[in-house]
Order: structure tokens, then sequence, then C-alpha cells
């Protein structure tokens, strides 16, 4: 890990933002789609499949470029809970941004649908055809769905609170742009 | 912390309340998505509910069409079909098929003459990968329109008004064609007389990439031998089931799959409107059902016949059926397959 900076990587935000559309974008197509027989159901799960498969690999290459790059460091007077608070919450993201997907294609492979990404490409099944296997990720998939936005809803109320109350950096670690006050996090 | 010009207390309440806001309108927009303030909305799990029969749900069972027995056999293309669609399935060849012949109810124990509807549904695998799945019936057109009068037929056929049945025919007059040809169409004592249709339109879309809207059907060797109803009702409530299986055992039994092109201007939108019967026809092969297998331990037993899982080539139209069943059909595959100590396989079944 290389210390000191006090801001995520260009590549770290660039990931981060990118990824924050897709996963919004995808829980928000996850519950429209179950909750209509329309047209449309088709065309948010053809748009699900494919865009689950490309948050799987972002998270991956995020995952990799996190080790190599680590993250700066949290105020020191930022209070303890908040300081485990905030690097659980960072676990929790990683394991649902891959296990999500993970559960999604294994629950397509345990009911022996065909997994079809955009261009007709074939996506291998992951497991075996089973009953027991498909009821475990659907369950694991849909009731993780809400955990995953209600801990996004945390996350950005954490974020929303560094920024305009803290005012510590911690924000200013993941903002898209360079701050206008760059020496101004804390007075 | 705050700017020195503003009140600390009063800064610190504005941003507070600013982000109860971003929160409460991020978690309304995801809970309006999810049709939790749209009880009106039609989802699949109403349609589901709607399913369900008098006597009970069938635990372990498809919702619909829960009564069938599975096969095995292949399909023979002729190579016909590939002027309509590219999709591997049509090129001259034989490719594996798994299927479900079963009855349109969702009373698992129905005494088989009392079924109207008889169904098939069919899975045909290429080598390049591809799966076409196909769910079809022998009626020649659907009894509604729309998803949503189908989902309201259901309400009024269950409803105790003696009114509803009535009510629902006045708003949805296509349903008398239906009610005709369920009085008066002959029936047969076998699956193997009986012809299947697809019912709903898809777009198939040739090497060009030129594109024809179709329906497509089964149409069986076996010439009918028609038999009365009362006659069908004195056979065991199985009949159908235990006829399959003998004829089959004794000999192969076959199907023409006939794919029959849309003119411009025919109601491809609306399966309870047939086409013509002058429109081109292709025969583009051969079903061949070679072996019957109980559907408890059978091989389709834990399969959707997803009318929606199309090979390239092949595409869902205009017609609003084949999203509404991907979308419902899933749904009782989720709830059946969770059923499933409800419906054991016999390897498993402690029962004497």
């Amino acid at each position: 890990m290389i210390g000191g900076s006090q801001r995520f990587t260009p590549l770290q935000r660039l990931l981060h933002w990118l990824m924050a559309v897709c996963i919004l974008a995808m829980l928000f197509i996850g519950v429209g789609m179950l909750s209509t027989v329309k047209p449309k159901y088709l065309t948010l799960v053809s748009i699900h499949k494919p865009l689950g498969i490309a948050i799987l690999v972002l998270a991956l290459v995020r995952l990799a470029v996190r080790l190599r790059y680590g993250a700066p460091p949290l105020p020191a007077d930022l209070p303890e809970p908040m300081k485990l608070a905030a690097k659980l919450s960072h676990y929790a993201f990683y394991v649902l941004m891959i296990g999500m997907p993970l559960f999604g294609w294994g629950m397509l492979s345990a009911a022996a649908y065909p997994v079809v990404l955009f261009g007709g490409v074939h996506l291998p099944a992951i497991l075996p055809h089973s009953d027991g296997l498909h009821t475990l990720l659907w369950n694991a998939h849909f009731y993780l769905a809400f955990v995953f936005f209600g801990l996004i809803l945390l996350h950005v109320a954490a974020a929303l609170f560094h920024a305009l109350v803290r005012r510590d950096g911690v924000f200013e670690a993941m903002a898209p742009v360079s701050p206008h006050h760059e020496g101004a996090p804390a007075e | 912390m705050a700017q020195p010009s503003q009140s600390p207390a009063r800064s610190v309440l504005g941003s507070l309340v600013l982000i109860a806001a971003v929160i409460g309108v991020g978690a309304a927009a995801f809970a309006y998505t999810a049709g939790w303030f749209s009880p009106q909305r039609l989802t699949p799990d109403k349609f589901v509910d709607a399913l369900a029969p008098p006597t009970g749900v069938a635990l372990g069972h498809r919702r619909n069409h829960a009564k069938g027995i599975c096969f095995t056999g292949v399909f023979e293309a002729n190579g016909a079909g590939s002027a309509l669609s590219k999709a591997q399935v049509f090129t001259r060849g034989q490719y594996p098929v798994l299927g479900r012949f079963n009855l349109g109810t969702s009373d698992e124990k129905a005494p088989e003459a009392t079924v109207r509807v008889r169904g098939i549904g069919l899975q045909i695998s290429t080598p390049d990968g591809e799966v076409w799945r196909s769910a079809m019936i022998d009626p020649p057109f659907f009894p509604v329109s729309t998803p949503q009068a189908f989902y309201e037929l259901l309400i009024a056929s269950a409803s105790k008004d003696p009114e509803a049945m009535k009510t629902f025919a006045g708003a949805h007059p296509e349903i008398a064609a239906f009610g005709a040809w369920a009085k008066s169409a002959p029936w047969t004592g076998s699956y193997a007389e009986d012809r299947f249709n697809s019912l709903n339109s898809f777009v198939f879309a040739d090497n060009s990439g030129a594109e024809k809207t179709v329906r497509w059907s089964l149409v069986p060797a076996a010439q009918p031998v028609l038999v009365s109803p009362d006659d069908l009702a004195k056979r065991g409530p199985d009949f159908l089931e235990q006829e399959i299986t003998e004829r089959v055992r004794g000999a192969p039994q076959r199907w023409t799959l006939v794919v029959t092109v849309a003119n411009p201007g025919d109601p491809i939108a609306d399966p309870s409107k047939a086409w013509p019967e002058d429109r081109r026809t292709v025969d583009v092969g051969t079903l061949t059902v070679q072996h019957i297998q109980p559907e408890r331990d059978g091989p389709c037993r834990d399969i959707n016949f997803d009318p929606t899982v199309l090979p390239s080539g092949m595409r869902t139209s205009d017609d609003p059926f084949p999203a509404a069943r991907s979308s419902v059909y899933a749904k009782s595959f989720d709830r059946r397959t969770a059923e499933a100590k409800d419906y054991p396989r016999t390897a498993t079944d402690t029962k004497p």
C-alpha cells in the first residue's frame, strides 16, 4: 500500500462513480422488473444480466486496485465507532459487489436458464441444475438487494455528513473533481 | 467547524435536514419503482396468485398447466426454415428435444377428461449453445387480447358473483369466439393426435437481417380419432398420460413443425385473432417424441418453458403476451422450486 495521500487515486475515483451509477441503475432495474408483466419486463431483464456481469468485472478490477493503492487514512479525530462502521461498510460493499452478480449468475444456472448477454453471447452455467440451489440463491439475491440499497443510503448519508457537517475531507477523498478550497477540509 | 458568519447549530440542523431529504427521496424512488405505492399495478405475484384454484395451490407444481408428463426426443430440421431465420435449429440436422405434455389447469389432480385446453412445452437445443423454448396449446386462438384481460378473466371466473363472467364478456367480446371453440371443438383421446399452436407471434430474422413475423404450430402425424367428451369421462382420470406412455413405448410419435408467416396488416399483437387460412406456411421439420417420463423425477420437471428463451435469429414481436408469460412463469418457477419438499422426488420419497 502507498500511504500519505489524502485522496483516492483518479482510477479509484473513476471506478467508484462509474460503479455507483451502474449499481444504482441495477437495483432500480431489479425491483422494477419484478413489479411488472409489461413488455418492458423483457427489456429490463435484458439489461440486468449484462450490467450485472459488467459490475462483477469492474468490482474485481476495483478490488485489485484497492489492494494495490489502499485508501487514504480516516481523520484522526473520527470517533472509533464511525471508523469501524466505515471499515465494515467497505467490506460489505465488496462482498455485495462481487457476490450479487455471482448469486444472480448462479441462480440462473441452477434454474437451467441460458445466461445471455448483449449480442447473443452466452455464459456457461456455474452451478448444476438444482431447485434447492436455485431457491437458496434466489433468496440471497433478492433480500441482499434490499440490504445493498439500504447500505448505499447509509453510505450516502455518511458521505454527506462528512461533506456538510464534519467537513473533514473524507468526502473530498472520493469526490469526482478536486474541491475548490483544497486547504480547508477542517478548520 | 462551521463558517464564522453562520450560527453553527443552525448550519448543522440545515445539513441534517438536507441529508434526511436526500435519503428519503432515494428510498421513496426505490419503493415507487418496486410498485409499493401502486397497488393497482399488475405484478407477476398478483398474476400467479390469481391462477390459484379454489381447491388451493398445488404446492411444488406449476401454477398453471399444473398436470403434465415429460418426454424426450429429437427435432429433425429439413433446412426450409433457414429461409426465415438464421437460428441453427432450422439448419438441416437433428437436435435434442426435452418437453412436457400438459393440461391447462391449475389443479394437478384434475380428471383429464374435464380439461378443455391441452398443451406442450418444448425445448430444442443446438450445438452452438442456443436454446429455443416454446409453450403451445391446442386452441386455434387465445381467449383474450391482452395479459391484463387474461388477469381479469381469472378474477371473473373465480368470482362468486354470478354476473362476473357476463360483465367480463361485455368488456372483452373476443372471449365469445373462444367460448364457441370450447363448446364445439372436437376432442381426441391422445396428446399424439392434437395440434398445438404458439398463438403468440414472434419475429424471425434470416442471414441478411430481413425480418418476418410468424406463428408456429405442431401438426400431428397421427390421424385424430374424435371421441365424445362423455366417452372420455368414462376413462380413468389419467387416461392421457397412460395412453401417451403406452403409445410412445410402442412407436415414436411425430408432429410437423409448421411456421406461418404474417402478411402486412395481420393482427400480430393479438393472439385472440387467428390469421387468415391462406397465409404462407413453411414446414421446417419434424418433432419425434421417443421417450415418456413421469414428471416427478422427469427431466422437464425443473424446466421453465419460458417462451422468450429464443435463439439468435428469433425475437419477441409486438405481441404483449410473451413478456407477461415470461414474468409470470418465472414467478411460478421461483415459488414451486422453493416448495420441492411438497412434491418430493421418488428417490427421497419416504411414503410407503
